[in-house]
């Protein structure tokens, strides 16, 4: 244990499945690890201080911000991201629905939306509009006015 | 942000160790839900920060007769999603289930939020009220420190050099007790409190009376304060609404808060006395079971 240089640290995770061996610089975040390092931009960065969810993925089954994990953190852990919901045979119920409902429309906040609603009903499969707004409560939309966001996440339920 | 190396040591000593050798320029990391916010605004220059995630008597949290013991990594969605916890500690409960929204709660937790001093800090006035106790390990052994003596101004510890959280201690809440938790925020949720009240009673078995009351205020001075003149008037003292507006009143001249962006001086002392007034009743009613 070396603590004189900032030396990179070696991490192994699992991102959507997949098996990564990374080193990364001990001060990265786990942000820019996944858009920089692994050329994984669908998470998305905004405010840089925990504030406004774009940055949400998941670790371990619970969803975070990722502005706010350092990459080396995630050694050994599953970590999720948007580019993981689709699968071959298309898109997500939440995707399809966003796009169904139009909930989104500068689509900066989406992937952090939909990160997190996906946290939401991979435990909860029929959460109230309630439970749905206070779980969204830590991802902002500057444009929509959320309520698009809700209906598509109730329609994903249905 | 400047550029730290990170340690993710495996026992408290190491994690000591690391942090002595650098005194100020290392610090532990819990969560990182302030640590990474501050580091990467510069508020410090850290040259390490510790990650105390992969020592296991940091990451227990244990409910069982003699208390609840609280590790100093332990985050907040673990504490709420205890039934347990829950039944018992519904005032911990309270603070723990509003630190954020669920991003930050799944990081978050109450060593954090006790060790980041913050005035508004959610979780430290249940803690107060309680009369739990923060155990600390550091360079020269072991020690414990009351948790209303833990911050000693805003972003300030008793921690010295090398000392690390450990955990939290929480004695077990005696039969007919009740706490509750409450902040004012502008918003429903993801923000600072303007200003919070936490309180414990404890009630005779007829419930209709006192044993003993504690009451905490948060963000209307530069800790948590534990307003005792409050909590000790309502001793003895039948529950209704005179001795509670009482206790309310005495509260409010506890409170010594400053004016800025969130709030002034005379809305906080309002504050302060309104939700210490409904706070007492809930905390009475969660005693009454
Ligand atoms: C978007 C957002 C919303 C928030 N909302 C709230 C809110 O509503 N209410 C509230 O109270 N707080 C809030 N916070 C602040 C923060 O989430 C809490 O204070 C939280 O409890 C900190 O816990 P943590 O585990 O993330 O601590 P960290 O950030 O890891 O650590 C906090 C500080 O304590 C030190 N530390 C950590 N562990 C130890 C240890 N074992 N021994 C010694 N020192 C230690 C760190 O070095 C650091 O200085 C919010 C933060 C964000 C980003
Ligand atoms: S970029 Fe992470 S919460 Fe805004
Ligand atoms: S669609 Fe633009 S911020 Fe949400």
């Amino acid at each position: 244990m070396t603590t004189n240089s900032p030396s990179k640290v070696h991490v192994t995770t699992t991102i959507n499945g997949q098996q990564h061996e990374l080193l990364v610089p001990p001060y990265m975040s786990l942000l820019d690890t996944l858009r920089e390092l692994i050329g994984l931009t669908g998470t998305k960065e905004g405010c840089l201080d925990g504030n406004c969810g774009a940055c949400t993925v998941s670790v371990d089954g619970r969803i975070v911000d990722s502005c706010l994990v350092l990459g080396a953190e995630v050694n050994g852990k599953n970590v999720n991201t948007v580019e993981g919901m689709a699968t071959p045979e298309g898109l997500h119920p939440l995707q399809q629905a966003f796009l169904e409902e139009a909930a989104l429309q500068c689509g900066i906040c989406t992937p952090g939306f939909l990160v997190a609603a996906k946290g939401l009903l991979d435990n909860e499969p029929s959460p109230s509009e309630g439970r749905i707004r206070h779980w969204l409560a830590g991802n902002l939309c500057r444009c929509t006015g959320y309520d698009k966001i809700v209906r598509a996440v109730q329609k994903a339920i249905d | 942000m400047h550029p730290f190396a990170y340690v993710a040591p495996s026992t408290v000593a190491e994690a000591v160790a690391v942090l002595d050798e650098h005194g100020d320029r290392a610090r532990p990391l819990a969560g990182g839900t302030d640590l990474l916010v501050k580091a990467r605004a510069n508020v410090w220059e850290l040259d390490a920060v510790v990650d105390i995630k992969n020592i296991p008597e940091l990451m227990n949290l244990s409910v069982g007769s003699d208390g609840l013991s609280i590790g100093a990594g332990v985050p907040c969605y673990q504490v709420y999603d205890n039934s347990e916890i829950a039944a018992e500690y519904p005032g911990i409960v309270d603070g723990v289930s509003i630190i954020g929204g669920i991003q930050v709660q799944s990081r978050a937790g109450l060593g954090g939020n006790l060790c980041n001093a913050a005035p508004s800090g959610d979780g430290i006035c249940p803690l107060i009220v309680h009369s739990a106790v923060a155990k600390i390990s550091g360079p020269s052994g072991d020690r414990e420190v009351a948790v209303e003596d833990f911050a000693t101004g805003p972003s300030r510890t008793v921690l010295g050099k090398g000392e690390l959280l450990v955990s939290i201690e929480v004695p077990k809440p005696a039969a007919n007790s009740g706490a509750a938790y409450t902040r004012f925020i502008p918003r429903n949720e993801m923000d600072i409190a303007v200003a919070g009240v936490g309180v414990f009673v404890q009630l005779d078995s007829s419930g209709q009376n006192f044993e003993s009351a504690q009451i905490a205020l948060a963000s209307v001075g530069p800790t948590p304060i534990l307003a005792s003149a409050a909590g000790d008037s309502l001793v003895g003292k039948p529950v209704n609404d005179e001795t509670i507006a009482a206790a309310a009143a005495l509260a409010k001249e506890a409170a010594t808060p400053i004016t800025d962006m969130r709030g002034t001086v005379d809305q906080r002392k309002q504050l302060v006395e309104v939700l210490t007034g409904r706070m007492i009743k809930q905390a009475v009613e969660r005693a009454r079971g």
